[in-house]
């Protein structure tokens, strides 16, 4: 009975000698993951908490105003950010318009018209063309794309424009090539290749069988796309045009080059203006006043939280499209 | 292959320390104005004594700015701060060279010299209120061109900047529009225009803009061949920029440490005064905490005694010699390092 | 019926019209870019640029002092960013898996990849520039690491989701531990894909102006200490573009190039690296 009682004897622990080296180590090493992880976590709340302190002071002493008025003063320390969020927007939206349709269209190219043979050699051009630096957009936009801008485009049509009527009002700005149009065509050029890369992505995802079947019952290639595979995409699309919207929010060089660098509303279709990054980027290193840095550091946070909405959107729209 | 890396970065972290040893670098940063000739100096400085100034033309404003924040050795600034700021930040103030802001504009025929302008006109174009090349203001002034239809596209300055200060000051001195609506500063609200970055920016852009006008330091226009102005002095003649002229505006100066060796320059009477002329300035903090600020005294030193044919050929005026005398003395009975003068 | 059939199969080419022309003018944008690049740059392209430091105005110079220092920072960085982000990436894919704190830092990691990088500049010139009191490279290093982490995170992660369970499982069942397992197996078979996100990262940062304008500043002598402005090829591109010389402007075009090609060179590498695992 004794032996009954008795406990089924404890496994011997092996001696430390014959256990797995390096056993300690694990949770160590899981620490350093983790900590790496909150590293990036605290990178970016870093950068948010930096802006935000930073520009408190321009927020509570201007109140709403910074918003709406266009008021650059840094005579008087008077700062209003209409001018560079306006043509942050402006920059944006129109880069947009002009990029959207094009990069669809490549995609759509790639996955449905293109010869299999080049579908690779165009793929990988398309996304050279996402590679290049944002300085080289840059210069060549400014050496290159706005003295031809102006002669082919912005003087002829200043020229033409009958004195008085209202095409000499739109047709008005700077006659050498740059201002928001002119950025907004650059910054069309840079995110284009990033749209077109996601939106082929998606577009190569959707079952042969779906797209198969639309062709089964007789549509069209345009019938196809645009009634069948692209709902079947739609979120993700969506997503995409937010991060490619996103790109363009905070493109900085690019269009410092181009844009004019004006402090108010644009009057004229090639008039100058100014974005936040470019603001940012022209004055940063010579802001003396403290207000003037504040107004910087406000213009910052502006840019900040429309950038970290626009792509954290954009993220779980692309995201929750990969898990359909 | 992490292993070769890491050596690698180890490697040139090594040999940047022992490099640091090697050279001694004094780091400036500031106004763009002079920037032709800081470097140039620095170039033939580096070449006899082996130390490197890295000077950096990132507008007055950042000059400034940098300095207060201690990130670099001195800064550099057309604009000169009053006593009472030099006094409060333990900065010494001493000029350089004195520099001449010139209008410039791309006009289809009109070369350097061959246009005329006087302040209240400039004035008035950088308002807004005259707004083509053909309007009789301009016309009356130059008979003898027929000046071209074309809208004038004004050139300014998008950073924070000393030459902006000595322009917008010499037009709010003559005229009372301008002072109203807009003011002398190194960075304004400008009531219409296009901004460049840094003297380079503007002559960048009035190059490549017909009909444009925009007003840079004058070695800028001269080495790129822009079409400078001539301009009307204080008694009405018309003056061309040169180091004459240059010099005759800062003859009747009177230049002093008490306020900073700051005397304005602008619209001085006398002949052939250029009215747009000023001096630009180092601050340097008078507490040294480093042999860098020594440095620093003994290269602009060295500038004072034997750059001034460098100046000169890039058309800025030096310092007459009794202000130089002036400056040393400055030097060595206000900065200190460790109790002792720096240089 | 056959008037709607024609206007179906219209419509139907003149949208494969549309499509072959937009594909061919991202195309002609390639080319026009590549083409003023080397146009413009590949005149001024000789030994000098390698070996003569930046000039001032009117020496004869050339772009050495900031290749050098991009090559440095850039290094760094990437020491860096590698070192946090495959860690990171480690982390998200073997000890994260779908809990609510592996999602946050994965979203925050993306929105970090897309962020403007003049924000980091910002961010950095607060943390490290002005309490260190001096501009410098270590500055301009930490700034360009920032901007890499996520570029390395998000491809580690992804390729070592992508490793075969069997292969953790093998591991497991040798009784090795856990970061045995990790670093011996599945780093070593994830390799190609780790290294594919690291060149990505590199090249990404090599262009990056924006962030080193406040922190690395810009230095016209030769300059391997770190602690000290250091030039780089985008600071010295936009230095020298916005200028009106036309020597500085040929240099700012050469440099352009250099970047241009280094970035493509990088990305066609990287292409055919992943090609090439993908053939066995």
């Amino acid at each position: 009975m004794a032996e009954l009682s008795a406990t089924a004897p404890e496994p011997a622990r092996p001696p430390k000698s014959q256990r797995p080296k390096g056993a300690a180590i694990d949770p160590l090493f899981k620490i350093c993951c983790a900590a790496s992880a909150t590293l990036i976590l605290s990178a970016l709340t870093g950068v948010m908490i930096t802006l935000a302190l930073a520009g408190w002071p321009a927020f509570s002493k201007f109140g709403l105003s910074f918003f709406t008025s266009t008021e650059w003063n840094p005579v008087t320390d008077v700062y209003g950010g209409a001018g560079p969020i306006v043509g942050t927007l402006l920059t944006a939206a129109g880069a947009l318009i002009l990029a959207l349709p094009l990069a669809f269209a490549t995609a759509v190219f790639l996955t449905e018209f293109c010869p299999r043979s080049l579908r690779r050699p165009i793929g990988v051009a398309v996304e050279l063309l996402a590679g290049i630096p944002s300085i080289v957009y840059g210069i060549w936009g400014l050496f290159v794309f706005a003295p031809l801008f102006a002669q082919w485009v912005e003087i002829p049509l200043m020229g033409w424009a009958p004195p008085g009527s209202i095409w000499e009002a739109v047709f008005s700005g700077i006659p050498n090539g740059s201002g928001l149009l002119t950025a907004s065509i650059i910054v069309a050029m840079m995110i284009l290749p990033f749209i077109a890369a996601t939106l082929r992505e998606l577009l190569l995802s959707v079952p042969a069988r779906v797209r198969e079947s639309a062709y089964g019952v007789g549509c069209t290639s345009l019938e196809v796309v645009w009634s069948v595979t692209l709902p079947y995409v739609r979120r993700g699309a969506i997503g995409a045009v937010m991060l490619g919207l996103g790109r363009a929010l905070g493109e900085t060089m690019a269009v410092t080059f181009v844009i004019g660098n004006s402090h108010d509303f644009p009057h004229g279709l090639f008039d100058g203006g100014s974005t936040i990054a470019s603001t940012i980027a022209n004055e940063f290193a010579e802001a003396t006043s403290d207000m003037h840095v504040a107004a910087l550091a406000a213009l910052g946070l502006v840019l900040f939280l429309m950038t970290f909405i626009i792509l954290t959107v954009a993220r779980l729209l692309i995201g929750a499209q990969k898990n359909v | 292959m992490s292993k070769t890396l890491a050596v690698a970065l180890a490697a040139t972290l090594i040999a940047g320390a022992t490099a640091a040893q090697a050279a001694v670098t004094i780091s400036g940063a500031g106004a763009t104005a002079p920037a032709p000739v800081y470097t140039k100096w620095a170039e033939a400085y580096k070449a006899k004594t082996g130390v490197q100034l890295n000077y950096q033309g990132i507008g007055s404003g950042g000059g400034i700015k940098q300095i207060e924040a201690k990130t670099v050795d001195f800064g550099a600034s057309d604009k000169n701060l009053p006593i009472g700021d030099l006094n409060a930040h333990g900065l010494l103030q001493f000029p350089t060279v004195i520099v001449g802001i010139t209008p410039v504009v791309n006009l289809p025929g009109v070369g350097p010299g061959q246009i005329r302008l006087t302040g209240p006109v400039l004035a008035d174009i950088y308002l807004g209120a005259i707004r083509r090349w053909a309007d009789p203001q301009i016309q009356k002034l130059n008979p003898q061109i027929r000046l071209p239809n074309l809208p004038i596209t004004v050139v300014h300055r998008s950073d924070g900047s000393g030459t902006t200060y000595l322009y917008t000051s010499y037009l709010s001195e003559v005229s009372p529009a301008w002072k109203g609506k807009v003011g002398a500063s190194d960075s304004v609200q400008w009531p219409t225009g296009q901004g460049g970055k840094g003297n380079d920016g503007v002559s960048a852009f009035v190059r490549q803009t017909p009909g444009s006008v925009g007003y840079v330091e004058y070695a800028y226009a001269k080495n790129n061949h822009l079409a400078f102005a001539d301009m009307a002095d204080h008694d009405g003649a018309f003056v061309s920029p040169d180091e004459n002229s240059f010099k005759a505006a800062a003859v009747h100066a009177a230049w002093s440490p008490s306020n900073g060796f700051a005397p304005s320059l602008l619209n001085q009477p006398g002949a052939d005064a250029w009215p747009i002329a000023g001096a630009t300035y180092i601050l340097l903090y008078k507490q040294q905490t480093s042999p860098m600020g020594g440095e620093v005294l003994r290269f602009f030193n060295w500038a004072y005694q034997d750059g001034d044919g460098l100046a000169t050929s890039l058309a800025y005026v030096p310092l007459p010699a009794s202000v130089k005398e002036m400056v040393r003395h400055a030097w060595m009975t206000e900065v200190k390092f460790d109790g002792k003068p720096a240089l | 019926m056959f008037a709607r059939r024609t206007r179906r199969t219209v419509a139907s080419g003149a949208f494969m019209v549309f499509c072959t022309a937009s594909t061919a003018l991202a195309m002609v944008v390639l080319v026009a870019i590549l083409g003023s690049l080397v146009y413009n740059g590949i005149g001024g392209v000789n030994l000098n640029v390698f070996t003569l430091d930046t000039p001032a105005t009117g020496s004869i110079g050339g772009l050495r002092n900031a290749i050098v220092g991009s090559i440095l920072m850039c290094a760094w960085a990437m020491a860096g960013a590698v070192a946090v982000g495959v860690l990171a990436g480690t982390w998200l894919s073997e000890y994260a898996g779908d809990s609510a704190y592996g999602s946050l830092v994965r979203l925050l990691n993306d929105v970090l990849l897309s962020a403007p990088s003049i924000l980091v500049g910002l961010f950095v010139y607060q943390i490290a520039v002005k309490p260190m009191h001096g501009f410098s490279g270590f500055a301009g290093a930490i700034a360009l690491a920032i901007l890499a982490v996520p570029v390395v995170t998000r491809t580690t992660e992804d390729v070592l989701k992508l490793q075969s369970r069997q292969l953790r499982e093998s591991g497991a069942a040798l009784g090795t531990p856990m970061w045995t397992t990790i670093r011996s197996i599945l780093w070593k078979a994830a390799g190609g894909g780790i290294v594919t996100g690291i060149l990505l990262a590199f090249a990404r940062i090599s262009g990056e102006t924006a962030p080193l304008l406040f922190t690395a500043l810009n230095n016209q002598f030769f300059e391997l200490n770190m602690t000290k402005p250091m030039a780089s090829l985008p600071a010295v591109i936009f230095n020298f573009a916005l200028s009106a010389y036309d020597d500085w402007r040929r240099l700012a075009w050469v440099g352009s190039l250099l970047i241009a090609f280094a970035v493509l060179a990088i990305n066609i590498l990287v292409r055919t690296l992943s090609r090439e695992k993908r053939r066995p």
